[in-house]
């Protein structure tokens, strides 16, 4: 039995406040699982934060994107939530058992825990939502990802080939949820505490179809419900009362509000109306130094690189020779992409995986350490060496979407090619035309960037497998492949890991430019906003406001 | 009359039915669709989205089965993007929104740009007529998407007077930013407007005339120089109400307010051909509407006209 998951671990000084406070017959609200021994708590428990853009869907199962992702977790609770740290905390689940031939968890539910209308929490639940995830009546984009959990004939259930009964889940008694995977996958338990993975409530679903997501009408069973929500202006919620952890829960009222403006959120902040906002690029200078106890960066788990296109047909044939390939990396000033233009931070990037992955050990990538002279010159002698020089210059294009930052970078970026001979045309287009060319394999170099699903480097590396949907540059290396394939079985992948970023090193299939870091202003008095989860995946009932 | 407004409204469906095939075709020669993003969907995925929201059919079979939804439901379809939500309630919840601050926009610009313009007019090459004259110019050149993120900095964060955004149901104190925003260069416009058509009338011979039997300046311009002197500007204003009341992409944009004019421009980005089409159709309508108002008003004011 797997044991680290004991949430009182982390608070046994609470809850001796807690009973002191009671038995004293103080009337104090409430006090949170994790307040710090010294912390105070301020009268005013409410707290506000910010949303780019509208929640698209409050629907566990339909929801894509990572604004949505957040309320989601107030409002609903999976097997697992995550610590301050990133470290699985119980959630739903208390601990699970694993089989020998590591295929089959068995998780174990606490048998307290309730949706928000009072029903109990059962593995039954579980398996309805995750078969509602792979159904294809129910169309999910996220559907992907239990098929990226390995969970038994999710490919199948998604393709419409097998009925969606027979995915390999089963709920053993009403606390007894069982998964069978098709092979071991080290990480699966991490996977769990995505929100696509949360349950829902079948009767309420199946009472209010569409509409079941409503303020008034969605149910829940995290530890907030939801008050109001008017599509992109704010979302409401309030603590749930038949949340198992309740009493734990200090803000008393959430509120989310939308401001597509990243500097007009910025102003409101400063205007006391947010809590929390993302500082706009090239601000956080200025802002650290204005107000340094209010300003963060802490590092984000995406990666921002140029993708090269090595398509047989239609990859140009200057990129398939990989000294091409490395002079265009090594002529990159990531320094000056960073220190000058981003100014938040973030990492210059020299490798694909984000270097604070959990696990995650940096191969010894030469050029790294080199000095940006020596890396211009190594690239200009490659450039020579693949017959590209002064009188034979080299033409290409770079794709890239709308953002004034991706256009700074690029404009930077066809400076520092311009010194090894080759003429950048920059092509900005619009988000989608970006996305639809790119995967139709329709460019020279294109602006990418993903983010970890989950804090592991398989996140990252698996999209350079021949057989990743998302490898959009084409490239194939059958060593790389094997080495991936090896690491979902073996007992410690990470120097597999390891020797793959190897091979992108020594193939360059890509250029590595820079990893996030989440660049925010956070209220000096809110604590508990889990700043050092790489996967920033914050709860809000961890969260509490200090008296100053 | 009757019939001529009949023949309007009759001429206003085809009109439509083109509008919403020509905007189905162009959206639908966009290149990506609502399911593309940046994390490629695998085929069996895509194909079950498709599958649900009839993308897999042919696309004369998609309009029709469109535009027969319309008609025979008023039912604009689902969104694609905010999938718990339906055309009809984005547009049930944003165009109250835009409505109500387009409205009071409007009345703002007219009232102001009016009086600015016929103040201009009638106290020709005074001070006044240079100061309306700088003002209309200042806030003409004064775009939207400057003067927004100028308020929120001086009433919500200098003044701390205003909250810096959203709609709270309609409360004055989240309109007044917005209606300046939208209204300033309308009434810009409108001042200019209305001080050039007026500056006209007043030396023409039927003032001439009013003046010489002895009416009071006042009831010179008021009775005989104001309403020819509006002719243009009425034409000016169909337009410009409809516009108003479909939205500000900035409005919402740096105010939140939740209205339709940044839900048109998202589905456009988004390929959210169901909300795009819905909210191009309103703007069509009410387009072919207000035109046919002013062309009623213009009889009401100009005898001459006649249809």
């Amino acid at each position: 039995m797997t044991n680290l998951f004991d949430r009182g671990m982390h608070m046994p000084i609470n809850k001796l406040l807690l009973t002191t406070a009671l038995s004293l017959g103080l009337a104090l609200p409430t006090l949170a699982a994790n307040v710090a021994p010294g912390d105070t708590l301020a009268d005013n428990q409410d707290y506000t934060y910010w949303l780019l853009d509208a929640i698209k869907s409050m629907d566990p199962q339909i929801n894509t994107d990572v604004e949505g992702s957040g309320v989601l977790r107030s409002l609903f609770e999976g097997l697992y939530d995550e610590d301050q740290e990133g470290a699985l905390v119980p959630g739903v689940a208390l601990n699970h058992d694993l089989s020998d031939d590591k295929t089959v968890y068995t998780f174990h539910l606490r048998d307290n825990a309730k949706w928000s209308n009072g029903d109990p929490v059962t593995a039954q639940d579980f398996v309805y939502a995750w078969k509602r995830l792979a159904d294809p009546a129910t169309a999910s984009e996220y559907a992907w990802y239990i098929e990226l959990m390995q969970v038994k004939n999710a490919a199948a259930v998604i393709a419409g080939e097998v009925p969606v009964d027979d995915l390999g889940v089963k709920a053993v008694d009403d606390h007894t949820f069982e998964v069978t995977i098709d092979a071991p996958l080290p990480y699966f338990p991490k996977m769990l505490t995505h929100a696509s993975t949360f349950p829902v409530n079948q009767k309420v679903i199946e009472a209010n179809g569409d509409k079941w997501t409503e303020a008034g009408t969605l149910v829940g069973n995290g530890a907030y419900i939801l008050k109001e929500h008017v599509l992109g202006e704010k979302v409401v919620m309030e603590p749930n009362p038949n949340y198992w952890d309740n009493e734990h829960t200090i803000i008393q009222t959430v509120t989310a509000l939308t401001i597509n403006d990243q500097n007009a959120a910025l102003t409101r902040y400063l205007a006391g109306e947010l809590d929390r906002v993302e500082i706009p690029a090239g601000q956080y200078p200025r802002l650290k130094a204005e107000y340094p106890d209010q300003a963060v960066s802490v590092p984000q788990s995406c990666s921002y690189i140029y993708m090269f296109n090595l398509d047989e047909a239609k990859g140009p044939e200057a990129l398939k020779d990989v000294r091409v390939r490395k002079a265009l990396s090594y002529a990159i000033d990531r320094d000056i992409i960073v220190d000058k233009i981003l100014q938040g931070g973030q990492w210059p990037s020299y490798n694909w995986t984000h270097h604070s992955t959990e696990g995650f050990q940096l191969p010894d990538i030469d050029y790294s350490h080199w000095t940006q002279a020596e890396r211009d010159a190594k690239a200009l002698e490659l450039m020579k060496e693949a017959g590209y020089g002064p009188d034979k210059p080299l033409d290409l294009t770079l794709n890239y979407n709308t953002s004034e930052s991706h256009k700074k970078i690029a404009i930077a970026v066809q400076q520092f090619w311009k010194k090894i001979g080759v003429n950048l045309t920059l092509n900005n287009m619009e988000w989608k035309v970006h996305t639809d060319k790119m995967q139709n394999q329709d460019f020279d170099i294109a602006r990418y960037a993903w983010c970890g699903d989950y804090n592991e480097a398989s996140t990252y590396l698996d999209l350079f497998t021949s057989y990743s949907g998302h490898n959009n540059g084409k490239f194939f290396s059958p060593d790389y492949d094997k080495l991936m394939k090896d690491s979902k079985t073996a007992e410690d992948p990470n120097p597999m890991y390891t020797a793959a970023e190897q091979i992108l090193a020594d193939q360059m299939p890509m250029a590595p430019i820079y990893q996030y870091t989440k660049v925010e202003m956070i209220k000096p008095d809110m604590r508990g906003m889990s700043l050092n989860n790489l996967m920033q995946n914050w709860y809000i009932k961890d969260m509490y406001r200090v008296a100053n | 009359m009757i019939t001529y407004i009949l023949k309007r409204l009759a001429i206003a469906v085809p009109t439509l039915l083109l509008l919403v095939i020509i905007s189905f075709l162009l959206m639908h020669a966009a290149p990506g669709g609502p399911f593309t993003q940046e994390r490629q969907l695998p085929p069996a995925v895509l194909a079950n989205l498709n599958a649900k929201y009839g993308l897999d059919e042919p696309l004369w079979r998609q309009l029709v089965s469109y535009v027969w939804g319309i008609v025979a439901h008023f039912d604009f379809g689902p969104s694609f993007i905010y999938k718990d939500r339906t055309v009809n309630e984005i547009i049930a919840q944003g165009f109250p929104v835009t409505l109500t601050y387009g409205t009071v926009s409007f009345v703002v610009a007219v009232v102001l740009g009016v009086a600015l313009g016929v103040s201009a007019a009638i106290w020709h090459n005074s001070w006044l007529d240079y100061l309306a004259v700088g003002i209309s110019i200042g806030a003409q050149v004064l775009p939207n998407f400057v003067m927004a993120p100028l308020l929120l900095l001086t009433f919500t964060w200098w003044l701390g007077w205003l909250p810096g955004g959203g709609w709270e149901g309609g409360d004055w104190r989240y309109m007044v930013m917005p209606v300046i925003a939208l209204s300033t260069s309308f009434m810009a416009s409108i001042a200019r407007l209305t001080r050039a058509s007026m500056l006209e009338v007043l030396t023409s011979n039927h003032i001439r005339t009013a003046r010489a039997k002895g009416l009071p300046e006042s009831q010179v311009i008021l009775k005989h120089a104001l309403k020819p002197a509006l002719l243009p500007v009425l034409s000016y204003l169909g337009p410009t109400f409809v516009l108003m009341i479909t939205g500000s992409v900035v409005v919402d944009f740096y105010f939140s307010t939740g209205g339709i004019g940044k839900s048109f421009v998202d589905s456009a980005l988004n390929r959210d051909y169901a909300v795009m089409l819905g909210i191009t159709i309103l703007v069509g309508a009410l387009t072919i509407f207000f035109n046919l108002v002013v062309d009623i008003l213009y009889a009401w004011i100009d005898p001459k006209i006649r249809y």
